[in-house]
């Protein structure tokens, strides 16, 4: 039996794909590699989800939920406990195959495939820190995990290296649980993470965060275990400055060090990769350089809003559905450039063969912009322009324009000016 | 002393200061005044964390507060959030505190607790 469309992740990317799909009457099988669907949200238990979606504010397991009990009602087919280990093409058609306890491994085949994987965490292998490597050197990903499902708390005297969002509010949850947290340290003059972040997880408890601070020493026992860190604080190239050294005794340092899309599923395919994304280009259908694969969610760009993941998770559903249906004809594309200040667009093409017929362009800024104006261009000639009041880098972007009246032979640049 | 906020209505985050006499600047609308005002007068926080099950497959469920309590109360909430086992199934919304600490707001699970025979 050929399927229509596999859905490889059931995160909440996933969801939202697999049940815009099931409602053209397509017929989907998802599948996932842990024992429950709904992905990070599970050990996401902290509220802030589902503002823009839902009107209200939900916590992490309670937003799944809902897009959980929508995919059940539906009787989409699944398979949990089940990982996806390899992703082939045989002509037209995508040769799945997976491993999992009950099953062995085995080959399934699918007209089109949606990737839907999420993204890991930096470890300490990808920047370089100094030291010994003890254990009590974990991300802040799996501590949360380890807390918020299994109950167990990774130390009690902890820090953390990295701003972002997670480490903020894990740093939030080891206080509450009685932990002492000593601060957080992040290289950059300025957090990547949300103000309310900032604010609630760390201002509320005291904790301190030493901007364009890094950690230069890490110090094990006799146990192997971390007993003590050094941060330094660093000059414009990121070079620690003498004698500005801090010692904390520690036995736990999280990292909170920066997300990476998940495509190592992609790796037998010849996608066409963006070193800035770090993911497969998509044209605006959320279709790869490869006819039939889709790629949405964590995978395709790292997200700081769960209602952005569904959205554009359910739109490449759809397409996967177009797709399916034939309705996608004559394909020509141009790029879409990031300019001045973005740090990257997505879908880095436009092709004239997809039926929709506004464009929808995420993008980020490269740095804090207070009054912005938000510019297109194709080659000379502007074709679309909104102010935006602060932009900041932590924050996606989006922006929506028609295509119709589009030059099909001369590639789009996108840029931010400061006014 | 002057005391410093950051306000966290919108993504512009301004720094608002409050000196001793209690006058407000450094907002630029009027939501930075109103946020500080609330911040001085009565803080408050949503609860969020877990709560012990006696089920091994689902060693922790996640609770939050169903409205927001005093941000001096967080830590008196998590002692008493921490004494409780679930031991039976239950769902989302399903009280496990009510009142806690005597104010408005019960504790209430934001994950169903449903073990894997019943689970499908
Ligand atoms: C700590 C943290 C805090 C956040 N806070 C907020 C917040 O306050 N508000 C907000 O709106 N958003 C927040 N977000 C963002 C948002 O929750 C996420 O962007 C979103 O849930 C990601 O969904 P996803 O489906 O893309 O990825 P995931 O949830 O990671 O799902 C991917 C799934 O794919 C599965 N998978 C991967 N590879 C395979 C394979 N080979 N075979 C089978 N299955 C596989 C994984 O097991 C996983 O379940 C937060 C994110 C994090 C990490």
């Amino acid at each position: 039996m050929i399927r229509d469309i596999v859905v490889i992740g059931g995160g909440a990317s996933g969801l939202a794909a697999s049940i815009s799909a099931k409602k053209r009457n397509k017929d989907v099988l998802l599948i996932e590699r842990e024992e429950s669907l709904g992905g990070i949200l599970n050990q996401c238990i902290h509220n802030g989800f589902g503002l823009e979606v839902f009107k209200e504010e939900y916590t992490g397991p309670e937003y799944a939920h809902k897009f959980i009990e929508e995919f059940m009602d539906l009787k989409i087919d699944y398979l949990v406990n089940t990982t996806v280990i390899k992703l082939d093409k045989n002509n037209d058609d995508f040769i799945i195959t997976l491993s999992s306890k009950e099953l062995g491994i085995r080959n399934i085949t699918a007209r089109s495939v949606i990737i839907s994987s999420g993204c890991y965490e930096r470890t300490r292998g990808q920047i370089s820190m100094p030291g010994d490597r003890p254990n009590g050197v974990i991300t802040a990903g799996s501590a949360q995990r380890y807390l918020n499902i299994n109950g167990y708390m990774v130390g009690k005297k902890v820090f953390i290296l990295g701003s972002g969002d997670i480490g903020l509010i894990m740093a939030r949850r080891m206080y509450l649980e009685g932990a002492e947290v000593l601060g957080v340290a992040e290289i950059m003059p300025y957090s990547n993470g949300l103000n309310r972040n900032i604010v609630q997880c760390l201002n509320d408890f005291d904790i301190p965060l030493y901007l364009s601070h890094t950690v230069t020493n890490v110090e094990a026992d006799e146990d192997k275990r971390l007993s003590a860190i050094t941060i330094q604080q660093v000059d414009e190239r990121f070079n620690p400055i003498p004698n500005t050294e801090k010692h904390f005794e520690v036995d736990t340092l999280l990292l909170s060090i920066g997300l990476i899309p998940d495509i190592t599923l992609l790796d037998d395919l010849y996608v066409e990769v963006d070193p800035k994304t770090k993911s497969a280009k998509i044209n605006q259908a959320y279709e790869t350089s490869v006819k039939g694969l889709f790629i949405c969610g964590n995978s395709l760009q790292v997200h700081d809003l769960v209602d952005n993941v569904s959205k554009e998770s359910s739109r490449a559903g759809l397409s996967a559905s177009d797709y399916l249906d034939g309705l996608v004809t004559n394909r020509k594309k141009i790029a879409i450039n990031p300019g001045k200040n973005i740090l990257y667009v997505a879908p880095q093409y436009l092709d004239f063969g997809w039926v929709e017929k506004d464009l929808l362009v995420s993008y980020r800024s490269s740095k804090k912009i207070e009054k912005a104006l938000v510019k297109v261009y194709q080659g000379e000639k502007l074709i679309y322009q909104k102010r935006r009041a602060f932009i900041v880098p932590a924050e996606m972007e989006t922006l929506t324009f028609s295509y119709l009246e589009l030059d099909q032979n001369q590639d789009i640049m996108i840029e931010i000016e400061e006014v | 002393m002057a005391k410093e906020f950051i306000c966290i209505v919108c993504p512009r985050g301004c720094r608002v200061i409050v000196d001793d006499q209690g006058s407000i600047s450094g907002n630029q609308c009027k939501r930075g005044e109103i946020y500080v005002k609330n911040e001085m007068t009565n803080p408050t926080r949503i609860l969020t964390t877990t709560v012990k099950t006696i089920f091994p497959e689902i060693p922790r469920a996640s609770v939050k507060t169903d409205q927001p309590i005093p941000k001096g109360l967080l830590m008196k909430a998590m002692e008493e959030i921490n004494k409780i086992v679930i031991d039976k199934e239950m769902n989302i919304g399903d009280i496990v505190i009510e009142h806690i600490l005597n104010t408005n707001a019960n504790i209430v699970l934001t994950k169903e607790i449903k073990r894997k025979e019943e689970r499908k």
